[in-house]
Parts: structure tokens; C-alpha cells; sequence
């Protein structure tokens, strides 16, 4: 055990944290917003070009080559900074890691470097209306016919959909096929013609999720992910990620403590009771920052992220939920006031929704409970 | 920045856990419940004879000079035994507080010939059948060597108490640190506390996996595995918490940070085997209520564990102070 930053780990900090301070591009809309996706889209261009988009990609896909812990050293300067957040964080988090995986060469080069710079802006189509928590009994057909796939069926809760360039999906290739087989994974372009797509307002208000109608859409058999049949496999392959710490570094969420630590120390008489719980949500932060840390030791002696992922997720959610509520306590009856400086009140109301998506949290306890405790499943 | 314990660390770990698989099993601890000074017969001398005792002794004076980083994994393990000794008293606090002192009873503390407990706040004594005491007076530590107390029955059979009542010999231990004391005894406590939640839950998933009702194991229905993955969470989100701090305490200069540290390790563990113990008596059901079945020798582990060396509110206040609110 060595918990020392090493002086290049130091310089690597101070490094990004200058970048961040001198190219803070200050408050820009929200990405769930068709005007203020593209400000998002902007602000991905502004660090591609600097080279901070995706720092633990290899160089010649637009990243720096960062390890691990420079990567998380990264995330922690880049929510502490209060720069906006990633629109782009669907592709480079989820899609990405599948891309590097199962991806061919084609397809890492062709999509890797445009998703680096924003040019495309990726969403998730993989619920239906039908299918949320049990993915394996998604219905969207789609069928060869030449080298395309015809694709018929519906798709919900995509977020930013509307707005996005493309769109990872899974769809069934054989609809003889039970359940988890005959699954495919297919990287749909957003003007595909047939597909239709329809945004819903969130609990906001925002039109950050869409639905999807495919109506005999055409997709070039070439972009599918991972070989025809193999969809189960490679989407199991990206949830490992969107639970994990890809999606959501300690970073975010350190950053949120000490917002919320300031926040409290800033309020006289403070009840020691909602002193308790600031200084619970703060110490559950560096619980999930410590985790990560143990893991990435892991990770970076060869080992591979497991079910317990899904611990994390189940901890991240929560935690983000608390840090949240827990602030707008602290701001009593002007908590509920809606103006543009009140930004714990959307990340409360966003936060509200870390327990459903990325597999329910009741659907990752179970996960815990069967593979990484062992008990019997039924 | 590399955030995992050594081979050689996990060696040593698994040689003491074998041990006291081998030497404190749970009728070993129940028998001690009957002894006059309610030890497990051999024990003491055997973790000497590992080096157990000496982890914190510096080796100019026969120890092994290592750190808490070293020891944390090894009071986890005691905490996973039930061992009823007061081994985190002797071996995480008062054998390094006589090595600072530079006082004689070390080379008896480490050799296993002397058992040393605490008395750092409060009048409380845990292991009062104990050789010494290191007592915090005022802004300094002290080796009682002869004391009066009044025994007391703890709900933790394992744990004999004593209420101190009067101290008639005493030696100053000059250039030890009460808070620093008092930080490795928390520290301790928590790694204790990892290792009786770990024990309450592995001991948990086995019976709800043997036990049918319905015609299925109980451990199939969803309301048990979610109170089970709930402990397993909390757990892992506390263990790295006690890693760290134990390693603030050893390589941390500033005792604000130490102590920060420290309280952030003991909250959450705290909170953690509260849980456990929680989780583990209702998922057993009735057999975990009875004095008979083994399962209690962790709970009350738990329960005072828990409260021992600062209690989650203790140690919230702390870490509040710390962080300025
Ligand atoms: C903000 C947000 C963004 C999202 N973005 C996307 C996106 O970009 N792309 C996309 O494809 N999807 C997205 N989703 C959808 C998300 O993946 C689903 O909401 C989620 O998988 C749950 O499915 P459901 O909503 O149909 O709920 P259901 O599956 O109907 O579940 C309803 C309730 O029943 C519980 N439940 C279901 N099955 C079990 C079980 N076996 N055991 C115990 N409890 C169970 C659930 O936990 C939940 O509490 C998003 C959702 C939200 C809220």
C-alpha cells in the first residue's frame, strides 16, 4: 500500500486543474434541451482539441493514454471545477469500452475518434415499453435482408435521443430465439429512414428522453456490434461498465460533498441533526472514493470488474440521492425555489433517478445477493 | 497510489486466521466465558510465538517493526474469531505507547508473559483481568500496575469488565500520545468490527441457503437477499475506510488528518456490523435468539464493538469538527 501521489500524479493534477480553470466555459443550458445539446456538443469539441476528452483512451483515438489513476485524478479535478457535464458520457462510457472490445478495426476507427470529438454524440436505445428491468425480453425485430437489417418495433426512455447522432441498440435477429438469444447489438444513425423519434418530458420538464418508432428502418448490416446473435453478451459486457466506474467516477460525487460541506458551513445554528447528515453523505463520498481506489488496484494487476459492480451502483445512487436531499434541507423553504443558480434542486430532481436507470437498484441487490453472495436464485 | 495490501501482508493474514481457526473456535471462546480470567488457554502465547504481539514493537527493542497497515488485516481477523482477549488494547495500543516510552514492560508485553489493556475514557476497563492498564491522565498516558476495580458483567460474555475505583501504582509513559493512543485504539476497534460483520454475514448466507420454508431455501425469497446485500454492501463500503485510516495513522504526520481518518473508518464501521448484526438475527430467525446457538457470540461482538472507542454519533462529530462545520 502506498497512498502517496507519486510528484508526476501530483503535476498531473495541477496540470488539469489549470486547463479546467482557464477554459471553464461558465453556465450553459441543459443538455436535455435541443439548444442546449448543442452547447454540450460545443464544449466536447473544446476539450478534444486540448486533448481532455477522453485522456484514458490511446493517443490515436484522441486520448492521452492515461492510467487509471489518472484518470480518476482527472474526474475529481473535472467535477471539483463545476465545468458542465458530459453530454457525451453515453458513448465514451458506455458505448466505448464495447467499441474496444468487441468492436472490428473499421469500426474502432471509424467511430472511436468522431465520438472523441463530439462529432457523434451518442444515446442508448435498449428499453421498450415492454422491457425495461428485463432487457432479455426486448421485441424490436430486426431482420437481414441483403446487407441491411429491417428493423420494426419501438424503443423508450432513450435519453437525448432526439437530439443524438447515433444510437446503440439491442434488438432480437431471430425471433425464434428465447429470451437472451438471438440477440444482436446494432449502431443505428439518427437519420435513419423509417426510424421515428418522438421526445417525452422528463419529470422536469425537459425533453430529455425519447421514444423510438421503427418502422421497416433500414441499418447497413455493417454496424453490428460483436457478431449477429451475440447481443446478450456484449450488452452484459457495457452494463458491467454503466454500473461500474466508468459512468460514474468518486469524483462526481467528492465534488458534491464539498459543495454541500461549504454549504453547511455557511449556515449559522446549523441543527445538529442535519449536521449529522451532511457529515454522513461526506464521509459515504470518501467510502465510495476509497472503494474505487481498491479497485482500480485491481484492475490495473489484471483483474476484471466483476458483479460488484453492481454494490457500486447501488452505493453511487443512493449516495447521490442523500448529498442531494440533504442540501436542500440545509436550504429550508428556499430548497423548492426553481432559478438558475439553484442547481441542487435539479441535481435532486435528476439524482431522483439514479435508483431506476442502469438496472433498477431492487435488480442490482438481487445481483449482489445471487453472484456475488452466492444464494440460491430461486 | 496503490491501494492494496502486500503478499507478504495477506500472508501473514492468513497464517493468523488459521490459527485461530485452529485455537479459538467457538466452544474455545465459550470455555473462556468459565476461566477465572476468561482467556482462551495457550492463545496469548501462541500469537506471541507468531510475532502477533510485536507488529508495532520497533525491532531494536525484539519487535517487528511494522505499521498499522501491517496489523489492520490481523485485527480484522480477531474481530472474524470472536477472539475474547483484549488484543487490540495490548497489541494496537499499549505496545506501541511503551515502545514510545521507552518503558521496561515492553519486552514482557511483546514476549506474551504480560497482557496490558486500556482505560482511555471513562472509568470502564475491558479484559480487567489483565497485567497493566494504560490509563490516559489528563494530557498524558500512564502504566497502572495496580488498580482497584469493581467487577461488572458486560452483555458481551467476552469482554470482562471492570469499573476502576482506584489506582495505587502508576508510571508515567512520557513520550507516548494519548490522542494518538486514543486513534489506534478506534482504528482497531473498527478493523474488529470489519471482521465480526464479515463473520455475521458469511455465517448468514450459509444458514438462509439450508434453511427451507415453503418448500424453498429461505434464502431464495427476495425480502432476505436484499437485507444480505444491503450488509454486503455497507461492508465494502467500510473496509477501505479502515485501510486507509490505518494507513493515515501510520504515515500521517498531521494529527487532524489522523484523527479525521480514523473517525471516518470508526462511523462507518460501526454503522456497518450494526447492520450485520441486525440482518444476521432476523434472517435466522429464532435459533439466532438463543444463547445456545453460536451466532450470538458475533452479535454481541457487534453490539458493543460498536459503541466501544467512540460510537457512529462520536465519531461523526468528529470528523465534523474536522471539516469545518
Ligand atoms: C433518467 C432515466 C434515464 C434513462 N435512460 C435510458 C436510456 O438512455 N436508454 C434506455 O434504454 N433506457 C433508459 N432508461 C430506462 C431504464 O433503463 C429503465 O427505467 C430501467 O431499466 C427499469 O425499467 P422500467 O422503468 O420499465 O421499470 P420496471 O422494470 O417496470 O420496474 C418497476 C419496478 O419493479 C421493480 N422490479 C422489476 N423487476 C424486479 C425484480 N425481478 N425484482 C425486484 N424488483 C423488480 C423495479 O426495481 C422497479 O422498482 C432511463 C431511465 C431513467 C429513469
Amino acid at each position: 500500500m502506498n497512498l502517496d501521489l507519486a510528484p508526476q500524479y501530483v503535476a498531473f493534477r495541477d496540470e488539469c486543474r489549470q486547463w479546467l480553470t482557464d477554459n471553464h466555459p461558465g453556465r450553459i443550458g441543459s443538455m436535455d434541451t435541443a439548444i442546449g445539446f448543442e452547447e454540450h456538443r460545443a464544449w466536447e469539441k473544446v476539450l478534444f482539441d486540448a486533448g481532455w476528452s477522453v485522456p484514458a483512451w490511446p493517443s490515436v483515438y484522441g486520448g492521452c493514454d492515461c492510467d487509471l489513476i489518472e484518470w480518476l485524478i482527472y474526474e475529481e479535478e473535472y467535477w471539483l471545477s463545476g465545468v458542465p457535464g458530459r453530454v457525451s458520457a453515453n458513448g465514451v462510457s458506455l458505448l466505448a469500452p464495447t467499441i474496444f472490445n468487441f468492436g472490428t478495426q473499421e469500426q474502432q476507427d471509424f467511430f472511436l475518434p468522431r465520438m472523441a470529438s463530439g462529432e457523434h454524440i451518442w444515446a442508448q436505445g435498449w428499453s421498450e415499453p415492454e422491457a425495461g428491468s428485463d432487457l432479455a425480453g426486448i421485441k424490436t425485430k430486426a431482420i437481414l435482408d441483403g446487407d441491411d437489417f429491417i428493423l420494426n418495433g419501438q424503443k423508450t426512455w432513450c435519453s437525448r435521443g432526439a437530439f443524438a447522432d447515433w444510437i446503440f441498440c439491442i434488438v432480437r435477429t431471430d425471433p425464434e430465439a428465447e429470451r437472451h438469444q438471438g440477440l444482436t447489438y446494432l449502431l443505428v444513425p439518427a437519420e435513419t429512414p423509417g426510424m421515428e423519434r418522438r421526445p417525452i418530458g422528463r419529470l422536469d420538464g425537459e425533453p430529455g428522453f425519447a421514444e423510438l418508432f421503427f418502422d421497416d428502418a433500414r441499418v447497413s448490416a455493417e454496424h453490428v456490434l460483436g457478431g449477429v446473435g451475440q447481443g446478450w453478451a456484449v450488452a452484459m459486457a457495457a452494463a458491467g461498465s454503466e454500473r461500474g466506474l466508468s459512468l460514474r467516477s468518486p469524483g462526481r460525487f467528492m465534488a458534491a460533498a464539498e459543495r454541500l460541506r461549504a454549504l453547511a458551513a455557511n449556515v449559522t445554528d446549523l441543527d445538529p441533526r442535519l449536521r449529522d447528515e451532511v457529515v454522513d453523505a461526506w464521509i459515504k463520498a470518501q467510502a465510495y472514493r476509497w472503494n474505487t481506489y481498491q479497485m482500480a488496484a485491481d484492475l490495473m494487476e489484471g483483474d476484471e470488474i466483476g458483479p460488484e459492480a453492481s454494490e457500486g451502483k447501488v452505493f453511487w445512487s443512493e449516495l447521490d440521492l442523500e448529498l442531494h436531499a440533504t442540501a436542500l434541507r440545509l436550504m429550508g423553504p428556499m430548497g423548492e425555489v426553481a432559478h438558475a443558480g439553484n442547481d441542487w434542486l435539479d441535481g435532486y430532481v435528476f439524482a431522483l433517478s439514479g435508483p431506476i436507470y442502469a438496472g433498477t437498484n431492487e435488480i442490482q441487490r438481487n445481483i449482489v445477493a445471487e453472484r456475488v453472495l452466492g444464494l440460491p436464485r430461486r | 497510489m496503490k491501494f492494496s495490501f502486500t503478499d507478504e501482508q495477506n500472508m501473514f493474514r492468513e497464517t493468523v486466521r488459521e490459527l485461530f481457526a485452529d485455537r479459538c473456535p467457538p466452544d474455545a471462546v465459550r470455555q473462556s466465558w468459565d476461566n477465572d480470567d476468561g482467556r482462551v488457554p495457550g492463545l496469548w502465547a501462541a500469537l506471541a510465538e507468531m510475532g502477533v504481539l510485536a507488529v508495532l514493537a520497533p525491532e531494536a527493542a525484539g519487535g517487528l517493526g511494522m505499521n498499522e497497515v501491517d496489523l489492520v488485516r490481523i485485527l480484522e481477523e480477531a474481530g472474524y474469531a470472536g477472539v475474547p482477549e483484549p488484543l487490540v488494547e495490548h497489541v494496537a495500543v499499549a505496545v506501541p505507547a511503551l515502545a514510545e516510552a521507552g518503558h521496561a514492560a515492553l519486552e514482557a508485553a511483546i514476549a506474551g508473559d504480560s497482557t496490558i489493556t486500556l482505560n482511555l475514557s471513562g472509568e470502564v476497563i475491558v479484559g480487567a483481568a489483565a497485567d497493566a492498564v494504560v490509563h490516559r491522565h489528563g494530557d498524558t498516558l500512564q502504566l497502572v500496575t495496580e488498580w482497584q476495580a469493581d467487577e461488572a458483567a458486560s452483555i458481551d460474555q467476552s469482554r470482562r469488565l471492570g469499573v476502576l475505583t482506584d489506582i495505587t501504582a502508576a508510571d508515567p509513559l512520557d513520550g507516548a500520545d494519548p490522542d494518538l493512543a486514543f486513534d489506534r485504539a478506534a482504528l482497531g476497534t473498527a478493523a474488529q468490527c470489519i471482521g465480526v460483520a464479515r463473520r455475521l454475514l458469511e455465517a448468514t448466507v450459509e444458514y438462509v441457503a439450508e434453511r427451507h420454508q415453503f418448500g424453498k431455501p429461505v434464502g431464495s425469497y427476495q425480502a432476505v437477499k436484499h437485507h444480505l446485500a444491503n450488509v454486503k454492501i455497507a461492508l465494502d463500503f467500510a473496509a477501505p475506510l479502515v485501510y486507509r485510516a490505518a494507513w493515515s495513522v501510520a504515515h500521517d504526520d498531521d494529527p487532524a488528518a489522523r484523527g479525521r481518518d480514523v473517525s471516518m473508518a470508526k462511523a462507518q464501521a460501526s454503522e456497518a456490523v450494526d447492520l450485520a448484526a441486525r440482518q444476521a438475527l432476523q434472517c435466522h430467525g429464532a435459533i439466532g435468539y438463543t444463547f445456545e446457538y453460536d451466532l450470538q457470540l458475533w452479535l454481541k461482538r457487534a453490539w458493543t464493538l460498536a459503541a466501544a472507542h467512540g460510537d457512529v454519533r462520536f465519531h461523526r462529530d468528529r470528523v465534523a469538527a474536522a471539516i469545518g462545520i
